[in-house]
């Protein structure tokens, strides 16, 4: 396997420093009408670590799933030491030397280190051999790499940070030659990190390849030798990280495009209509992702929030729409502080005056399996009929104004939302919130999947509102999209907001850097106050725990 | 998934499912030396062809749609109740204690109560799965398969210990007055004579035409729908998962427990250990050949009805068919309807989503 495919040394590309362990060429992917990979070359050296950064959804994990044989390609061939590989499944990947350590783990929690790390890798029937044999192996990579964990401990007792080190030595274990790293550091403390990065320094040094997804580029200048810059699916450039600067990645990473025009009078301010106050939010998971932000949206304003998907920004917007409870902080709707007890608070939060346009319409916004007119009222459904009866006809006449309105194509009442396009499921969406005339309207990625045509109508309709006097938050990936909308933009990162800055005047370089926390003046330190890294155990136990609500006000 | 024209959806792949159990159930009568025409026409003849033996069709029928709307309503909520058997069970008690609190009071005054009380007992037993679902997380599947073990083991006693009176030998509680017991309809039509069906089996088609209205015409049906389908959705909406789970429960478990005031206030007048006999794991089939609709449940618990009687005339007239065979026939209709029901999806998708050879000619 090290020795050298005589084809590949004389490619142009064999004359750099290292052969190469990883070649994509021409990768192309479709999910449906979506176009995930598009055309994807990547050379990757042996013996170095090759960042790939990218916003979610750029396709960097498709292509990565691609390598390790997740998905299969519809196009384009993958080498593995110059030599051309149809990979079938992982276990064939892994076979060509090729780990992946995935973002959340595959690790069996009630197992030892040892179990997890001979599972599917056992030599034969009986355990015992197997597991000497990895004893052994086990001490001799700790000892080469760093990587040192207790055997026999129990996957669940141990912290995230060891739990990863468990996964990179299962791969190791199994023969990897080509480590995939997916957003390693997004589950660790700043000390596992370094750790982490010391063991893929270490990991290099002794030959091994390492593929690095991540957005965050400190990360990116600190460890890896080249870098890869993917967008929409699309592969940008490919750099050496010596002749980089974050500001350049920055840029590639969010692209620069032309503005939108979004025809838009300068704002009014009026009354504080939002009001957000030390608010932190938790995941499903019981870790930390709204750490303390406070901010307050005043009548006739867009307040925008800025930012890498995944650093805070959902979990701040369905907490706002009283879909998910804090724990700790305060949400006023016109002054009154909305209450979250039970698992209705959306039903609350909307009476209070607030709608939402969820990020993502598919999971939260829309029952795909209902007909169109049913998803109209979805949200607002007690308002039709005055007893037990649902009233369907006046519900009908509401779909049907709405689809006009919001030219729905095909304005057809009883077909199922799922057959809908994406852009017309989301004006379903935008019309059924934006047409009641609500106080405060939250809005998530208002134009994600939404042609250009009907994003134009969209942000007109965003600037409609927010000229009758509506306070209105919006959160969106698209960099373009925030800037000519938003009259401020807080910048979010990591669970906190990070800068705010005016849109006219703001430096998209500056944005960039501040949204990928490699700002120099405002890099993140974290909050400590917070237990943010628990272990399962005690996870296990906040969750059992009855919820805190006492420090909550209700109404 | 290939998508099939509504009426194939609704109509052909039901009928065609049943046609193939059919004809694998011909084989084994077959296979055991019997003529499976007959065998046929002798099942038909016992759950259609004489008055008696209709009625105990239209009896069986009764329990079916119950326990298959106890499943389906819940199904409607995303929840998978396999407990109509103990909810039924449950029920019971509560409309023997009515019954025998106001035993010898006109039918009139008792029925309404006994449904009430029936459906209150057979609520509060569902309910608590529902609780555990919502509150705890406990699955629903896991808790209502042992709330019936639970309400076997808990009902055994309490028959045989607190509500057998002294004196009786078998398993069951004191009787009620003819006066109090649910009528049956041979009383008013000669037709079913010797037939146990009563009038709860009207109660059955109200309960049909109501849990329609219930599911496609109301607020909460919708609720129940959003959260069925999609429960991230139902959230976003406002609506409480938690608290529809548990009604939904309640509710269906409310429908359950009309197969004991069927039985128990209708039939036998009396308690019985055991009375429910399987009838509430038939509505799981019932409500997964019935697709979850009342006119589905309807359907296909009349079917469930038909192999229930016409089975036990057939064991009765044809020697070389025993019991178990029928039950083999019956588990047939269940493995064809249910667990293999979109087996035929696939082909018969590509016969329609293929251009008729013919027609294209023109």
């Amino acid at each position: 396997m090290t020795s050298l495919n005589p084809e590949n040394a004389q490619r142009p590309e064999g004359a750099a420093a290292a052969p190469l362990a990883i070649e994509l060429i021409g990768i192309n992917k479709h999910f449906g009408p979506v176009h995930a990979n598009r055309d994807i070359h990547l050379a990757v050296r042996r013996g170095t670590v090759h960042g790939i950064v990218g916003e979610n959804g750029a396709g960097k994990s498709t292509l990565m799933s691609i390598l390790y044989g997740f998905y299969t390609a519809d196009s384009g061939e993958i080498r593995v030491n110059g030599a051309p590989q149809t990979i079938t499944d992982s276990r064939h990947a892994l076979a060509l030397g090729i780990g992946m350590v995935h973002q959340h783990f595959m690790l069996v929690d009630n197992f030892t280190v040892l179990e997890n790390v001979v599972l599917g890798a056992e030599d034969s029937a009986l355990l015992r051999p197997t597991l000497n044999k990895a004893r052994d192996q086990l001490k001799a990579l700790a000892r080469d790499y760093g990587l040192e964990v207790d055997p026999d401990a129990i996957i669940e007792n141990l912290s995230v940070g060891q739990q990863q080190r468990v996964e990179i030595l299962k791969a190791l274990y199994r023969g990897a030659e080509t480590l995939i790293l997916d957003e390693p550091t997004g589950v660790l403390t700043p000390a596992e990190a370094d750790h982490l990065f010391r063991i893929l320094g270490k990991l290099r040094e002794e030959g091994k390849t390492i593929i690095l997804i991540t957005h965050k580029l400190r990360e990116i200048m600190a460890i890896t030798d080249e870098v890869s810059v993917m967008r929409q699916g699309a592969m940008v450039q490919t750099l050496k990280t010596a002749e980089t600067s974050p500001e350049q990645l920055a840029e590639l990473m969010v692209g620069r495009r032309v503005l939108l025009r979004v025809e838009k009078g300068p704002a009014n301010p009026g009354d504080v209509l939002l009001d957000v106050e030390n608010l932190i939010v938790t995941d499903d998971f019981k870790v930390p992702r709204v750490k303390n932000i406070s901010f307050q949206v005043r009548a006739g304003e867009i307040v925008g929030i800025a930012g890498v998907a995944g650093n805070g920004q959902s979990e701040l917007l369905e907490s706002i729409a009283g879909m998910r409870d804090q724990l700790g902080g305060t949400i006023r709707v016109n002054g009154r502080p909305l209450s979250l007890a039970g698992d209705d608070g959306a039903a609350r939060a909307r009476l209070a005056g607030l709608a939402h346009v969820p990020e993502d319409r598919l999971r939260m916004g829309l029952v795909t399996n209902f007909a169109a007119w049913e998803n109209a009222i979805l949200g607002y459904q007690d308002k039709y009929g005055d007893g037990p009866g649902l009233d369907i006809a006046k519900a009908r006449d509401i779909a049907g104004e709405y689809m006009k309105k919001f030219d729905v194509r095909p304005a057809n009442l009883d077909l199922k939302t799922s057959n809908f396009s994406g852009g017309n499921q989301q004006k379903i969406v935008l019309a059924r919130e934006m047409e009641r005339d609500p106080d405060v309207l939250i809005v998530g990625q208002p134009t994600r999947g939404v042609d250009i045509g009907a994003i134009e109508f969209i942000h007109n309709q965003i600037i409609k509102m927010r000229d009758a006097g509506k306070a209105i938050l919006l959160v969106s990936v698209e960099l373009d999209e925030i800037r000519s909308l938003a009259d401020r933009i807080l910048v979010m990162f990591d669970g906190h907001i990070v800068g705010e800055a005016d849109p006219a005047s703001a430096d998209e370089t500056e944005l960039g850097l501040l949204m990928t926390g490699s700002h120099p003046d405002r890099a993140v330190t974290e909050p400590g106050t917070l237990p943010a890294h628990e272990t399962p155990a005690q996870q296990t136990m906040v969750q059992m725990s009855p919820k805190d609500n006492s420090g909550r006000e209700t109404n | 998934m290939t998508a099939l024209p509504r009426w194939a959806d609704v109509i052909l792949l039901p009928v065609l499912n049943v046609v193939l159990a059919f004809l694998v159930g011909g084989l084994i009568v077959l296979a055991v030396g019997q003529n499976p025409i007959e065998a046929v026409g002798i099942m038909l003849y016992g759950a259609f062809g004489y008055g008696s033996g209709f009625g105990y069709t239209l009896y069986y029928t009764t329990d079916f749609i119950f326990a298959g709307l106890a499943v389906s309503l819940a199904y409607h909520a995303g929840l998978f109740n396999i407990g109509p058997e103990g909810q039924a069970y449950v029920g019971g008690l509560g409309v023997i204690l009515i019954g025998l609190a106001l035993n010898g009071t006109h039918w009139a005054i008792v029925f309404p109560l006994m449904i009430v009380c029936g459906a209150l007992f057979g609520a509060a037993w569902a309910f608590i799965p529902g609780y555990l679902q919502a509150k705890r997380g406990s699955h629903v599947v896991i808790t209502t398969i042992l709330f019936n073990f639970i309400a076997a083991s808990m009902m055994g006693y309490i028959i045989s210990r607190i509500l057998k009176p002294a004196g009786v030998n078998s398993d069951e509680s004191a009787p009620l007055e003819a006066i109090t017991r649910v009528p049956q309809l041979r009383s008013f039509i000669e037709l079913f004579r010797n037939s146990p069906v009563n009038l709860t089996f009207f109660l059955a088609i109200a309960a049909l035409i109501f849990v329609y209205w219930l599911i496609w015409r109301t607020k909460f049906g919708y609720a129940v729908r959003a959260l069925g389908n999609n429960p991230v959705a139902a959230n976003y909406a406002g609506i409480s998962n938690q608290k529809m789970i548990m009604i939904v429960m309640a509710l269906a478990g409310a429908f359950a427990a009309m197969v004991a005031v069927n039985n128990v206030g209708g039939v036998q007048g009396r308690l019985i250990l055991n009375f429910v006999n399987g009838a509430g794991f038939v509505g799981i089939a019932v409500a997964f050949m019935g697709r979850g609709h009342p006119v589905g449940v309807g359907l296909s618990a009349l079917l469930f009805g038909i192999l229930y009687q016409g089975g036990q005339e057939l064991a009765f007239q044809m020697p070389g068919i025993t019991r178990e065979m029928i039950v083999t026939i019956q588990a047939l209709v269940i493995l064809f309807t249910g667990a293999m029901g979109d087996m035929l999806r696939g082909p018969l998708g590509r016969i329609f989503t293929q251009p008729d050879p013919v027609a294209g000619g023109k």
